[in-house]
């Protein structure tokens, strides 16, 4: 039982540390007031729940779960590339990054 | 072994998330965000997912990441500035987290002292790889179209990134 211990990690640990990194993913999203890192927290969410997708994968033997990790990182970098893109515009018409003073659609 | 690997980067996981929060100027925050990304990929390593582990350095800490620090960089983004932030955020936001964990480890939990029904095992490191053979012979046959469509998606993503971040008037 002890030896056994050493050599293996319960999956509810991995899909535990997943959970956790969301809900910082989550509080970040919420308390960060500059553009860029609530976008950075947005990018943790999303790796935290594909820790999840390859520990269900792993325990299930599915492949496909981690053919969906894939597609998810796929559409997190075209999400980053257009995100930083509008982040770009947004700072050339207004001059800041501060999340309080975007409130706005209209200029 | 594999428990001192997973305490060692699940640590560094998580120090780098919290680092992230903590720091108040954003390339702190960007680095911290790559400490967390390559931690992951050696986590996923362990769970036998090799070619996602590579995936995940070549694309998150790789090309993500270059351009979060680019970016900001470029707009010479300075350090934040303090301030109260919404009172919603505060009075709804972090109970619901809260609850959500709370609620997400309480399942889990659960669902781990019931293993045989839902075949959550104890992980080890012998336990089979997940090769790119076998990933690429899903990839490419019930996932062709998906596939075909994400490339698509990045071409659209391409363009829509430099009509958004061109000059105007500049044409």
């Amino acid at each position: 039982m002890n030896s056994s211990l050493w050599h293996e990690v319960p999956s509810s640990w991995y899909l535990i540390l997943s959970a956790l990194l969301f809900s910082l993913g989550v509080i970040g999203f919420l308390i960060k007031r500059t553009l860029i890192t609530v976008f950075m927290s947005i990018e943790l969410m999303l790796n935290a729940v594909n820790l999840s997708f390859v520990t269900f994968a792993h325990d299930w033997h599915a492949v496909k779960g981690q053919i969906f990790v894939f597609f998810v990182m796929m559409v997190a970098a075209a999400e980053a590339a257009v995100g930083l893109a509008i982040i770009i515009s947004v700072y050339r018409s207004r001059a800041t990054l501060n999340v309080d003073q975007i409130d706005l659609m209209k200029l | 072994m594999h428990l001192i690997l997973f305490l060692i980067f699940a640590g560094f996981c998580l120090a780098g998330a919290v680092n992230l929060l903590l720091q108040t100027h954003p390339i702190n925050s960007a680095l911290s965000l790559i400490v967390v990304m390559s931690s992951l990929a050696v986590l996923y390593l362990l769970l036998g997912a090799e070619f996602l582990a590579i995936a995940q350095i070549i694309v998150y800490a790789g090309a993500v990441m270059v351009l979060f620090t680019f970016v900001v960089m470029l707009l010479n983004v300075g350090e934040e500035e303090k301030t109260h932030g919404s009172k919603v955020a505060k009075v709804v936001g972090f109970p619901a987290i809260f609850v959500f964990f709370s609620v997400i480890t309480t399942v889990v939990l659960e669902a781990q002292r019931h293993l045989d029904s839902l075949k959550m095992g104890g992980i080890r490191l012998s336990d089979a790889m997940t090769t790119i053979r076998e990933l690429s012979q899903v990839l490419f046959t019930d996932m062709l179209l998906p596939f075909e469509l994400t490339s698509v998606l990045i071409l659209i993503a391409i363009l829509g990134a430099v009509a958004l971040a061109r000059k105007e008037g500049h044409s």
